[in-house]
């Protein structure tokens, strides 16, 4: 079971991997869409991996209610 | 009582290859005018800059008797030499006739066996490894395999997320024996069906006859699900993923190919493999992708004859298939 950091660090790395995104700019109250600028399939691929990484399942509806980078830490800590 | 069977080859192989397309060119600032959309946005997540739409007088037969006979004189075959001829398509106006039989007589290929495979965008791949079987067992001399499709007619000119990725067109290839092992250019199929995810790609005839998609779940599952056939694929036939050239997968949407493109390299595949991106100025044309693309990329050079193309097809059904090829 990872701890919040820890999924946020996990998170951010796939954030950079799929989005070339700076880890360091990952923090939990940026939005991925409004402030990574995001979009809903880069989501998808993002969601897939926190997936297999955290063993967790994240259904398309729910991908949709993930707005920041925060919700998704509390998700997958709810979740895993 | 005994019965008798041809005997059976070492395998098949691919020898000759055609496509075609409508002339009739429709960008994105085209479509913009019709739906509220943009330029960008369709590039950046399916990276379509312009496709080809046929006119109403061209028929998904027109285009498969075209792209056949580009086949088979790229073959060096007379239409003498071929018995049978299967059309992959999913996008007939109607049930029946089917659109093989028209297509041989019209091609030349007179009173061929001659049938129609569904299996949407994985059609042309489900299509290739029944002619390849048939080649083997003995039952067919040649064959030619043609996908064709016309999805403007089903199409919703209205509908945004749908209207930017699809478009018309044929490809096909000439499959033809392999009398020996080191001959043989057409690997094993690798093929499947996911019928219980079936209404996330449906047209559905009682209702509007126009194509729907959940995009995302699509999208979820062809850049989760498609890299390990491409992988089985290339296993069955005895490869690595670093022999493979070429990746021709399905042009469903650029995202898509990259991801399986990187999914594979995670795997061995080679950085300098080459990767069909003839979406970019043909968009989706589900079962003609790729013949088509395979096509384009041999008259521009990026494919040589002898290479090694890992063909991978997937779309509606949902269905799947893949196999090594050859380029002839
Ligand atoms: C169809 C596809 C491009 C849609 O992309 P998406 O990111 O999933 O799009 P969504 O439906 O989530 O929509 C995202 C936003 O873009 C908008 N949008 C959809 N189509 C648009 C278009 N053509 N132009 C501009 N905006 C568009 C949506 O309305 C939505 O806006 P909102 O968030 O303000 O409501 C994408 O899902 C896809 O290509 N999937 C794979 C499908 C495929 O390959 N099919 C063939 C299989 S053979």
């Amino acid at each position: 079971m990872a701890d919040n950091a820890e999924i946020l660090t996990g998170l951010a790395e796939i954030v950079e991997e799929v989005a070339g995104i700076d880890t360091a700019e990952v923090s939990a109250d940026k939005s991925f869409v409004d402030d990574l600028d995001i979009d809903s399939l880069s989501m998808v691929e993002i969601a897939v991996q926190a997936e297999d990484k955290f063993g967790v399942k994240i259904p398309d509806e729910q991908l949709a209610e993930l707005k920041t980078v925060g919700d998704a830490v509390d998700y997958i800590s709810k979740n895993q | 009582m005994k019965f008798s069977n041809p005997p059976a080859l070492a395998g098949a192989r691919i020898l000759g290859l055609g496509s075609y397309q409508p002339d009739h060119v429709v960008t994105n600032h085209d479509l913009a005018q019709r739906v509220e959309t943009d330029d960008q946005w369709i590039r950046d997540r399916v990276g379509i800059v312009e496709r080809r739409i046929a006119p109403e007088d061209l028929s998904l037969v027109d285009m498969a008797v075209e792209a056949g006979s580009r086949a088979v004189k790229d073959s060096g075959l007379d239409t003498g030499d071929i018995d049978t001829v299967i059309v992959a398509t999913c996008t007939m106006p109607n049930p029946i006739p089917n659109a093989a039989a028209q297509t041989a007589d019209r091609v030349g290929i007179h009173a061929s066996a001659a049938f129609d495979v569904n299996a949407a965008c994985a059609g042309f791949c489900y299509a290739l490894g029944t002619a390849a079987d048939l080649v083997r067992a003995g039952t067919s001399k040649n064959t030619l395999v043609i996908g064709a499709e016309k999805l403007s007619d089903w199409v919703d000119w209205e509908d945004r997320s749908t209207c930017i990725i699809f478009a018309d067109a044929a490809g096909a290839a000439v499959v033809g024996p392999a009398a020996t092992e080191d001959e043989i250019g057409i690997g094993p199929v690798a093929w499947g069906s996911a019928g219980d995810i079936a209404s996330t790609i449906r047209i559905l005839g009682e209702s509007t006859n126009k194509l729907h998609q959940e995009g995302q779940a699509v999208f979820r599952w062809a850049t989760t699900k498609i890299a390990p056939v491409a992988l089985e694929a290339i296993a069955k036939a005895g490869l690595t993923p670093a022999d493979i050239d070429v990746l021709i997968p399905h042009q469903a949407n650029l995202r898509i190919v990259e991801a399986v493109a990187k999914r594979l390299r995670a795997k061995g595949a080679r950085q300098d493999m080459r990767v069909a991106d003839d979406i970019v100025y043909s968009g989706n044309t589900s079962s003609a992708s790729i013949p088509m693309a395979m096509d384009h990329m041999r008259t521009a050079g990026t494919i040589r004859s002898g290479e090694l193309a890992l063909l991978v097809g997937f779309g509606a059904g949902l269905s799947y298939a893949g196999q090594v090829v050859v380029c002839p």
